[in-house]
């Protein structure tokens, strides 16, 4: 009896669940509203299912409990009955099935016209490359991967001199156009996932995948890397800023090309006069350094900023080593010269320029309150 | 067909012959039940840490980013593979299937103990991975190469290889035991005892065993290729890849074709789990409402149709994976195809309460709650085969709560209502009733807690896999709170089966004597000259069979039910009914 | 491999009159071997049609192996035949002379690796050999499984006439012994004799 009860207040609750629950699907803001639909498609058959059979479990254990001197009915085989339940349920299924079949024919076929860029994965950050004038993307092998060329361009391929390259985790699109995203990868398998876009792809290493969509909503929207991908995948983030055609415009033709790449200031938008830490803060999340740093203590692949500067650090081979500048830009620049006690040797070499590694480092005092007697700039 | 004194002769009698070493498939049930509850609870305590930083991110130092993804990965691995096939097909089937076909044990005993201590070799390799350098493996129980052998992954070095190595273990054993199970069920069976007219819970098992000695093949080579790439620098799974700043020797491999090959594993495994919660599921129901079970024909090719349509449905993890995108079309259909079967079993579980007397002992309660876990487990499914739905959900905590509630949640309920039904025979005591009771709806409501809300953190677009949520926009502050309404669910549902714990060692010494069938079932099992069942199960002879498992409340009868190796007329399924029907006319 | 083994073991001891099981187990146990190979062929194929295949040359060392197999299988077949007309002698000279055969192929096969990993052919040299040695060594290990049950198939056999129970065993292990003869020519075909264009024309016509 009890459990009657229960089961009916289980369909109500999971009911009322259901249309007060604040946790829903992010507002769209893609083309993909038919994926939504056959999401409710789906949602009302089944949810249709899941109260018609708990309820008649209810009924049954309230309807049929154990009572002296009555027995069970000892009913014949009901072939009919069985061969309608199939019936109705196959129907179901291909309410479901065909819609769904149909909005993913389109959405493994994207529109000739598609504005094409690329995002590249690595552990753990993004960034991005559009084709140049020629409107092709030069060739890439992981072969050419170097600090000074950290998407494996080929140098001589001729289409590969113009693209522009985004050497930070932060791309803007503009709204209205089909987007075709080109996806590669130089380490592991990473995902691409924008939750108001709804689309996604895997990158898969050795190989170049895709997905299409149109942003409907201009807005800056997070990257989540959603394939797991080593211990900093949950803070593997980017951001695509979805604006007007020519704000997207104008924002491409400020981005460096591979020709003249040679890394850039990375930091997106640092706008001109705030101090030093405000810029090296920008650059430590554009540079995706916040994958592995934590700036409140807590560890993560690496040893947090807070509290690092002025500190006196224990190094795997047991000496140690005061955090100062001149410590803090080899680390940078050279991980592996000095590797701190319980972390893996495996942050990859940033090339920086002298100011932005200035920056990163005024954000880290900032973090910190210690002071370093000997002062002095890298 | 006397018990030849021959056999007797071979009764163990020390301690360690009857106890340890022992070929006798009761006892080397209980050994697989007891390991595998041993590791599970392991793997309980690490999904509690877990919640622990999901629902207070930061508080526990302990638990950082790396510790949460062993956690993770040795959670989903024990689970799945250490725990549940472990329990159903080692426990379970080692258990039931001589006793409900009416045979004296496995076919080859011998080959039954080696399997049993082959699968605690994989448990101790498996467990040794926490105390090696760099800890047990973080990639996440799927291993995805290559960043399951590479560097920023927790356990790259030791705890990789370890995970191997046990895997393949596990495998060597799951197949010695797999043999013996199909040939038991094919060639031991007891006169009378037809195909057609074992329990389900005999169907169940038997046809996850031959599906799990044609998929953890798929496993094995996986795992063979995976350990070469990982230690002898072979590139079977890896592509040229620059790590951490370094150009690997790796060139030309292929990533995706461990996925398909995993998967050809991994979605059967699914199924290994359940088809045997089904069967067993099948008898609690009828039992314990003392009605046939509706539509056992049915039920049976039910089972047969799903084993075999799960082995071609297995891209449907892959949707987004980057394979062929044309495969999305034919693995979302074949999966919703598999839908349709599976809906039948529920039909016919839900018909047979239909009209019938329903006992809520405490395997029924577990029995109902199974039906709807795995009814809401089920339908959960839709949405992630259904491939364009499955685009903006995958890997989500949508598909963490779907697993969890399909073939989590709903197998262990089974499990434990598998437990209570059959303790009385395996100890000659019942369990206490309140602290099953207790623990029933502490389990079921807490599950439902912990479960249901989950699926709307996935809707949002929060990804599974994630150590913390550190400032995402798009995830309101309202979602930590749910988190931390979840995690204390789980707290309370984790240490609830410490209640069970109890419950199991207390009734296994001071329980109220059972007698010999205490449920008035039909089954073979019940109907032994002993309880507990003795060496060889049946005494001098063995039962012979005279009608199908299901002859509960038949018209006419005294009793409302009939055993299966009882000779009296009338009963039977509609088969020996229509028969008896000509002879009459 | 222990299974076919223990498998022999313990049919010697049917209860109640129940059929023997070493048959059908043997049955079984062939059928996962099978699932087994052809999960890794599967692989194999689709590896083969990368544009960076390049197959291992065909050493003699592998022509000889494959006699090697093929002798130790018929000298099996041999004793089964003989101790099915009850000619015990003949049946242990069959046995003992196919064991015999079958552990020099398997040191043919050792040969073989060092031949090739001293020709540049290492396990990671390419993925033709890294599938070579992965192929061939668990090719060898049910080998080597199948050699333990024939070690205990001798003792069985013992010295007084035929037994029906000697008998089961030694047909038992001619079986597997074929059997693991047919995987090592599909093996051997496809690691080196059928050109790889053949076999993903055959494989993408399907
Ligand atoms: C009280 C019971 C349980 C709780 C609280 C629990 C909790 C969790 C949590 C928090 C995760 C990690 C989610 C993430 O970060 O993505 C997880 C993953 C997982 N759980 Fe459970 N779990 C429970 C029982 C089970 C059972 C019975 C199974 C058996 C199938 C299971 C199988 C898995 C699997 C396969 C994973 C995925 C591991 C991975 O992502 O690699 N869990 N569980
Ligand atoms: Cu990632
Ligand atoms: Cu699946």
């Amino acid at each position: 009896m009890a459990l009657a009860i229960v089961l009916m207040a289980l369909v109500a609750a999971a009911v009322l669940f259901h249309f007060l629950s604040p946790w829903w699907l992010t507002p769209l803001a893609s083309n993909w509203g038919q994926i939504d639909t056959t999401l409710m498609i789906t949602l009302a058959i089944t949810g249709a299912f899941f109260i018609a059979i708990n309820l008649f479990v209810a009924y049954c254990l309230i309807r049929f409990r154990q009572r002296d001197g009555h027995r069970a009915a000892h009913d014949p085989e009901n072939k009919k009955l069985e061969g309608w339940l199939t019936g109705l349920t196959a129907v179901g299924i291909v309410a479901m099935l065909a819609p769904g079949l149909f909005v993913y024919a389109a959405y493994i076929d994207p529109p000739a016209d598609s504005l094409v860029f690329e995002a590249v994965g690595q552990q753990w950050q993004w960034r991005f490359r559009f084709p140049g004038r020629d409107g092709r993307l030069g060739v890439t092998d992981s072969r050419f991967v170097s600090a000074e060329n950290p998407l494996g361009l080929a140098p001589n391929d001729p289409h590969g001199q113009d693209d522009v390259l985004i050497l930070n985790s932060e791309v803007h699109l503009p709204v209205g156009k089909p987007i075709k995203v080109l996806l590669r990868s130089q380490d592991v398998l990473h995902d691409f996932y924008v939750p108001p876009f709804r689309a996604r792809m895997n990158l898969v290493p050795g190989m170049v995948t895709h997905f299409w969509f149109t942003p409907t909503r201009t807005g800056r929207f997070e990257i989540l890397c959603a394939q797991l991908c080593g211990v900093g995948h949950f803070n593997m983030r980017g951001y695509v800023v979805v604006e007007e055609p020519a704000a997207f415009q104008a924002w491409l033709g400020r981005q460096s090309t591979f020709s003249h790449a040679e890394v850039k200031t990375a930091a997106p938008n640092a706008p001109a006069g705030t101090d030093l830490a405000a810029q090296g803060k920008l650059l430590a999340q554009s540079r995706g350094c916040v994958a592995c740093h934590s700036d409140d203590g807590s560890a993560r692949v690496g040893p947090s900023w807070k509290g690092l500067y002025g500190k006196t650090e224990t190094l795997a081979d047991g000496s140690t080593v005061l955090v100062d500048p001149a410590y803090l830009a080899e680390s940078i620049r050279t991980p592996n010269a000095k590797i701190v006690h319980g972390y893996p040797a495996i942050m990859p070499p940033f090339s920086l320029s002298d100011p932005e590694l200035a920056a990163l480092i005024a954000y880290m005092r900032t973090l910190s309150d210690k002071t370093v007697a000997q002062a002095g700039t890298p | 067909m006397a018990y030849s004194s021959a056999e007797q002769h071979h009764e163990p009698h020390s301690f360690w012959t009857r106890y340890v070493w022992s070929q006798d498939h009761k006892v080397i049930a209980v050994q697989y039940t007891l390991t595998a509850i041993a590791v599970g609870l392991v793997a309980l305590v690490l999904s509690n840490l877990m919640r622990l930083q999901l629902g207070f991110p930061g508080r526990f130092a302990f638990i950082d980013a790396n510790h949460y993804y062993q956690y993770v990965t040795l959670h989903g691995m024990i689970m799945v593979v250490y725990l549940l096939t472990a329990l159903f097909l080692g426990g379970f089937g080692n258990y039931l299937i001589p006793l409900m076909v009416g045979a004296r044990d496995m076919v080859f005993p011998l080959l039954n103990m080696l399997s049993y201590w082959v699968y605690l070799l994989a448990v101790l390799v498996l467990m040794a991975s926490f105390f090696v350098p760099g800890g047990p493996t973080g990639a996440g129980w799927t291993l995805y190469p290559p960043q399951s052998i590479l560097p920023g992954t927790p356990g790259s070095d030791w705890g990789i290889i370890l995970m191997l190595v046990s895997l393949l273990i596990f495998i060597v054993a799951a197949t010695m035991g797999g043999l013996n199970y199909v040939i038991t069920v094919l060639q031991a069976r007891t006169r009378g005892m037809t195909l057609m007219r074992m329990p389900l819970t005999v169907w169940g098992i038997f046809v996850a065993t031959i599906m799990a000695l044609l998929a953890f093949p798929s496993l094995f080579v996986s795992g063979v290729m995976l350990l070469f790439d990982k230690t002898l620098g072979t590139s079977f799974f890896m592509p040229a890849i620059v790590s951490m700043g370094q150009a690997l020797s790796y060139k030309g491999g292929s990533p995706i074709l461990f996925q398909h090959l995993f998967w050809f594993f991994g979605h059967p495994e699914v199924y290994i789990v359940a088809l045997p919660a089904f069967g067993i599921v099948s008898d609690l129901i009828s039992t314990h409402s003392r009605k046939k079970i509706f539509g056992y024909h049915m039920m049976v090719w039910a089972i047969v149709a799903i084993g075999a349509l799960s082995f071609v449905v297995w891209a449907h993890h892959m949707f987004v994976s980057g394979m062929n995108p044309y495969f999305g079309f034919f693995f979302a259909t074949t999966t919703l195809i598999i839908a349709v079967p599976t809906a039948i079993k529920v039909y016919n579980w839900v018909l047979t309460l239909w009209n019938s007397s329903i006992h809520l002992s405490v395997p029924m309660l577990f029995a109902i709650g199974f039906i709807s876990t795995f009814l809401i487990g089920g339908l959960t499914g839709l949405f992630l085969g259904n491939v364009s739905v499955d685009i903006p959900l995958s890997n989500t905590y949508f598909v963490v709560a779907h697993f969890h509630m399909v073939m989590g949640v709903s197998p262990i309920l089974v499990i434990f209502g598998g437990i209570y039904h059959w303790f009385p025979k395996v100890t000659g005591r019942l369990m206490n009733d309140t602290l099953g009771k207790l623990h029933f709806w502490v389990t079921f409501l807490g599950t439902y807690a912990i479960y249901f809300p989950m699926h709307y953190l996935g809707i949002l677009g929060m990804p599974r896999r994630y150590y913390a949520y550190d400032n995402y926009a798009f995830i309101p502050a309202s979602a930590q709170q749910l988190n931390a309404f979840i995690t204390v669910a789980a707290l309370i549902v984790g240490v609830t089966q410490l209640v069970f714990l109890y419950n199991l060692v207390h009734s296994t010494f001071r329980g109220r004597p059972a007698g010999s069938n205490p449920w008035r079932a039909t089954t073979l099992e019940w109907q032994t000259p002993d309880t507990p069942p003795g060496h060889g199960n049946w005494g001098a002879e063995q039962p012979e069979v005279h009608r199908w498992a299901y002859d509960y409340s038949v018209p006419g009868m005294a009793q409302d039910f009939v055993p299966q190796n009882s000779a009296v007329a009338g009963g039977g399924d509609d088969h020996d009914q229509k028969a008896a029907g000509r002879k009459k006319t | 491999m222990s299974v076919a083994q223990s498998a022999r073991h313990d049919a010697g001891g049917a209860r109640d009159g129940m059929p023997s099981a070493g048959k059908p187990a043997l049955w079984v146990f062939m059928g996962v071997v099978t699932v087994l190979f052809a999960q890794f062929l599967h692989a194999y194929i689709v590896r083969m049609g990368y544009a960076d295949w390049q197959r291992l040359p065909t050493l003699p060392t592998v022509w000889l192996n494959t006699a090697l197999l093929l002798l130790s299988s018929a000298a099996l077949q041999w004793a089964q035949v003989a101790g099915r007309h009850g000619r015990r002698a003949g049946m242990r000279a069959g046995l003992f002379l196919g064991g015999a055969l079958a552990l020099a192929f398997l040191a043919g096969q050792l040969w073989l690796w060092r031949q090739l990993t001293a020709l540049d052919y290492a396990i990671a040299s390419g993925p033709a050999s890294s599938f070579f040695y992965l192929l061939s060594g668990l090719h060898g290990v049910h080998l080597a499984g199948g050699l333990v049950a024939w070690g205990m198939t001798i003792r069985r056999v013992g010295h007084n006439g035929v037994t029906a129970d000697g008998l089961l065993a030694v047909e038992l292990c001619a079986r597997y012994w074929h059997f693991l003869l047919a995987l090592w020519l599909v093996l051997f075909g496809l690691l080196f004799i059928v050109p790889p264009a053949t076999i993903l024309a055959i494989c993408s016509s399907a």
